[in-house]
């Protein structure tokens, strides 16, 4: 594998959100996923004879917003392109995008990696339809799911800037959390809102030219999109090393086995026959206009990351985490009105909130309750492992931690004496213990500390504890 | 012949309002005459006579108040099968929707059934209105019914045989390139291709978008403008339809032409016409000069490449708006395939007529990655160049006057199998579309054989009372 390390890799990432409007582009169908197939669908949207698209101006709008938040510049004047090709799940036969002038050019966002910061230049974002779903079941063959059909969408084109699977993971965050705050979409990637096809090519280390790109499409999460580049990097050396040539086509990433399968080549690839849709007269918008969307989004990530660091004094890490979901910057910053230990409320989300949240934030906990237990453990009056246990009850039935801690006597015991005697006690009857320790294996003191632990039923301070242990050590 | 079917909108309305017959009566008297004729002319496609009895009944039993305000109400007229109605089949005169019933109504068709209007039937075409003779019809030819050895036009063929046929009071075409002028041309009667976005498309299963346009065809100039006052507006569901205010075209239709200027260009009266048809077109002229008109020679160089330009575009729109008609869903299915492309192929081969296929064709290669500009983009550009050439035609006059068509109605089957032939006969009807301005057509003569050779008058966006006013002012000469 020394060869692999005379090699970059180049990578543009294409990234599909759909947009959360009620009604969909072209119709004034819901949007609502998870419908009943084809309950969602009038004759525009089926694409029946003689119907026309009407455009929904709040698209027009939330792309923009979306422009802003990444920098970029927004067309004064743009149109609308029929993108032509057969497929099943697309009713018109084409689909409406736009082609030669999107809505916005030009952006950037900055992200943030172990090396730095970087900037990543956006191209271009530009409004389409989706297409359909094909529902294939073994008695009844393939099924048309009209339900998505002319549910809005924008497509956000990266410049070949990112260098490495972590930088298009941190990228994809960061394009995911701005989009998150301009309240456009949801980014819901299980409901397929938040899509991202990767276009990689390789070339040795201080070439200025670009290496033959293969596109990887449709991958929904920033796990799958590290993996399918990671992978994709090692081949496309592998058959460069080997005397091979890399093929300009699609291919697909299977999340089973971790690699990529070649789909189809440029050769075999479909002539869009990109045109200007004689139904849908040119978007044009006024800096008037474009001020007011402005003025619309609200505090951005980047923005609010140094308000949280100066305000709370958190780290860049901890800011970076309560930023991914605009919900939950807020809800810390309710609970930080309660109490002064910013940093052990951040803690708590970053560990605890993090583990039960899997996708959007939810916290069924009051923001007081949230506050109290933060400042207990700031207090010393419990330890971090009754935070633990507290904080998972009170997510499945919330309570008020001071009561709790209370009437069950969780206070931690912080009294020197009372451990010294503790540590005492356990150190008579575990001999193998402490020779073990002594003869450097680390993991003795661990078990110490817990039957120490043990006789206390959890509750010594264990930073004074694990002291008072290695004294007598 | 029933004397009943001899009369205009106009007529009828009095009639209807003073009770001299019912709307039944009415109704059935047209329903005969289709019965009586139209297993020569082949204007209708589907009659739906049931329906319109019973909406015929209700006008007469006054079940429906709103509608007796329209002078529309309780009179019957017919669609061309490409305007989509609700429950009746719409099939674009293609197999490919051979069995096709809309699950809604054109805004056009919704217009004419809340003022009241009784709908005989879908008429005949050619297939998705490709085509200037109804040759191209899936189902059967259409004749001229003042000569059957002759074709009526197209593609909106149905459209003006019925109307000529008196199958019809009035009937609504649409035209792409001339398709509501020439056959109305043809046939002998009134037709008008109105300002594009002046009536709403939704409905209108598309040929080329930025050229289709709905309009009426009638017997007289005054009931054109009745039916265009109902079927005008803007309309929400298509974003290409225009907001403003539109007038009452029957306003001043009464206050003739003089001080008018009418603009001669001489490139359409150049080398391609019959001289039975110049004369005609130019003693027309003359009437107007006599009316106390102003005639002024004008010139439009850049309409030699309108035809060019015009097959370009529509066939490049065509062939994308056509694309949807692949058997999936709805539509023509065929048997025996291997899988999905071998399907669309085979689906769509037989499906679509030779004409259909032809154009598709050619707007596929039109649009098609390294040809894009040489074709599509040159067309656009010949467009814009149209479109100011009229703007400044129409500083130095009201109107344009020029024939609609080179020749009077030919023989059936003469041109059938020579296209290039059939598309010249377009030069004079597809520069309207191209600029998106109105045109009225009405007959101004007889040329070979005795048949009807058709004017056509030219006016800027939205100048349809100049042109009606004008049409009328020569219908009614003499008078």
């Amino acid at each position: 594998m020394k060869m692999i390390k005379d090699y970059e890799m180049v990578i543009g990432l294409e990234v599909h959100v759909e947009l959360k409007t009620k009604t969909k582009i072209f119709c004034s169908c819901p949007t609502t996923y998870g419908a009943k197939p084809n309950t969602q669908t009038c004759p525009v949207c089926m694409g029946l004879p003689g119907v026309l698209p009407v455009l929904n101006k709040k698209v027009v709008e939330y792309a923009v917003k979306a422009g802003l938040a990444t920098n970029c510049k927004i067309a004064h004047f743009s149109k609308q392109d029929r993108k032509n090709y057969f497929y099943p799940d697309l009713p018109k036969a084409y689909q409406i995008s736009q082609y030669d002038i999107p809505l916005c050019e030009n952006g950037y966002l900055m992200i943030e990696t172990e090396e730095g910061s970087k900037r990543i230049g956006i191209t271009r974002i530009h409004i389409e339809e989706d297409a359909g779903k094909l529902v294939h079941d073994d008695k009844y063959g393939t099924m048309i799911d009209c339900n998505r059909c002319g549910v809005p969408l924008i497509e956000i084109v990266s410049e070949p800037d990112i260098r490495s699977a972590k930088e298009a993971v941190a990228y994809l965050e960061k394009l995911r959390t701005i989009i998150l705050y301009s309240g456009i979409s949801d980014c819901k990637r299980n409901e397929g809102a938040f899509r991202c096809d990767v276009n990689l090519s390789v070339r040795k280390k201080g070439q200025t030219e670009f290496g033959t790109r293969t596109e990887m499409k449709n991958i929904n999460s920033s796990q799958y999109v590290a993996q399918a580049i990671e992978y994709e990097y090692k081949r496309q050396v592998e058959t460069i090393e080997s005397g091979g040539r890399i093929v300009q086509e699609t291919r697909k990433f299977d999340q089973e086995t971790g690699k990529t399968y070649a789909m189809r080549t440029k050769e075999n690839a479909n002539d869009y026959r990109y045109f200007p849709d004689p139904d849908l007269p040119p978007i044009e918008l006024t800096d008037d206009d474009i001020l007011k969307l402005e003025s619309e989004i609200g505090e951005l990530p980047d923005e609010r990351k140094q308000k949280l660091m100066k305000t709370y004094g958190l780290t860049a890490y901890d800011s970076d985490t309560l930023l991914t979901d605009p919900a939950m910057a807020n809800y810390f910053e309710e609970v930080a009105k309660h109490t002064t230990y910013y940093k052990i409320v951040a803690n708590i989300f970053t560990t605890e909130i993090m583990r039960l949240n899997k996708e959007g934030f939810f916290c069924p906990v009051k923001a007081e309750n949230m506050a109290k237990l933060a400042t207990l453990f700031g207090d010393q009056i419990i330890n971090s492992s009754t935070v633990k246990q507290l904080f998972g009850r009170m997510w499945m039935r919330d309570f008020d931690p001071v009561d709790v801690v209370e009437k069950e006597e969780l206070a931690q015991i912080n009294d020197r004496e009372v451990l010294d005697a503790i540590v005492e006690e356990v150190l008579k009857s575990s001999e193998k213990l402490i020779n073990d320790y002594r003869n450097g294996k680390g993991k003795a003191f661990e078990a110490l500390m817990g039957k120490a632990m043990g006789l206390t039923s959890g509750k010594a301070n264990p930073v004074v504890l694990a002291e008072l242990l290695k004294n007598r050590l | 012949m029933s004397e009943l079917t001899q009369r205009t909108i106009y007529e009828h309305a009095e009639a209807l309002r003073k009770k001299e017959y019912s709307s039944v009566q009415l109704t059935q008297a047209y329903l005969e005459e289709i019965d009586r004729k139209d297993k020569t002319i082949g204007a209708y496609i589907t009659v739906t006579a049931e329906r319109a009895l019973e909406r015929a009944r209700n006008f007469d039993e006054e079940k429906d108040s709103v509608s007796k305000a329209s002078v529309l109400a309780g009179i019957p007229c017919a669609i061309k099968d490409n305007i989509c109605t609700k429950g009746i089949k719409t099939t674009c005169a293609s197999k490919m929707l051979g069995d096709y019933i809309p699950p809604y109504n054109a805004h056009v068709v919704e217009k004419l059934e809340k003022s009241g209007a009784i709908i005989l039937g879908k008429l005949n075409m050619d297939e998705f209105a490709m085509g200037s003779t109804t040759e191209n019809s899936a189902f059967k030819i259409c004749r001229n019914p003042l000569d059957t050895n002759r074709v009526p036009g197209g593609s909106s063929g149905g459209s003006a045989a019925s109307v000529a046929a008196k199958e019809a009071v009035y009937t609504l075409g649409s035209d792409t390139g001339g398709s509501i002028r020439q056959p109305a041309s043809f046939c002998g009667v009134v037709g008008m291709k109105p300002t594009y976005g002046s009536v709403s498309r939704y409905g209108l299963i598309a040929f080329a978008s930025s050229l289709d346009q709905i309009g009426p065809v009638t017997s007289t100039v005054l009931d054109n403008a009745l039916v265009l006052n109902t079927i005008v507006g803007y309309d929400r569901k298509d974003a290409t339809s225009i907001k403003r205010t539109y007038e009452d075209y029957t306003a001043d239709i009464r206050s003739g032409v003089k001080g008018m200027k009418i603009g001669i260009p001489s490139q359409f009266f150049g080398d391609g016409i019959s001289d039975d048809v110049k004369k005609a077109v130019l003693a027309a002229a003359e009437t107007y000069r006599t009316m106390g008109a102003e005639l002024v020679s004008v010139s439009m160089p850049s309409i030699d490449y309108a035809l060019s330009a015009y097959y370009v575009i529509s066939s490049a729109e065509a062939s994308s708006n056509l694309a949807r008609f692949d058997g999936i869903r709805y539509g023509y299915r065929c048997d025996g395939y291997d899988d999905i492309d071998e399907f669309y192929k085979k689906n769509r081969s037989e499906g679509f007529g030779t004409e259909v296929k032809k154009r598709i064709m050619l707007g596929t290669f039109a649009l098609s990655a390294g040809y894009y500009d040489a074709y599509y983009k040159k067309a656009l550009q010949v467009r814009s160049l149209i479109r100011k050439e009229f703007t400044e035609v129409f500083e130095k006059c009201n109107f344009i006057i020029s024939p609609v068509a080179p020749t009077v109605a030919y023989k059936i089957g003469e041109k059938v199998h020579d296209s290039l032939q059939m598309y010249m006969g377009d030069a004079y009807s597809v520069p309207v579309n191209i600029a998106g301005i109105p045109a009225l057509t009405l007959p101004c003569g007889l040329g070979e054989g005795n048949m009807p050779v058709g004017m056509q008058l030219i006016g800027p966006a939205f100048s349809e009372s100049i042109l009606y006013r004008a049409g009328y002012a020569f219908e009614n000469r003499g008078k």
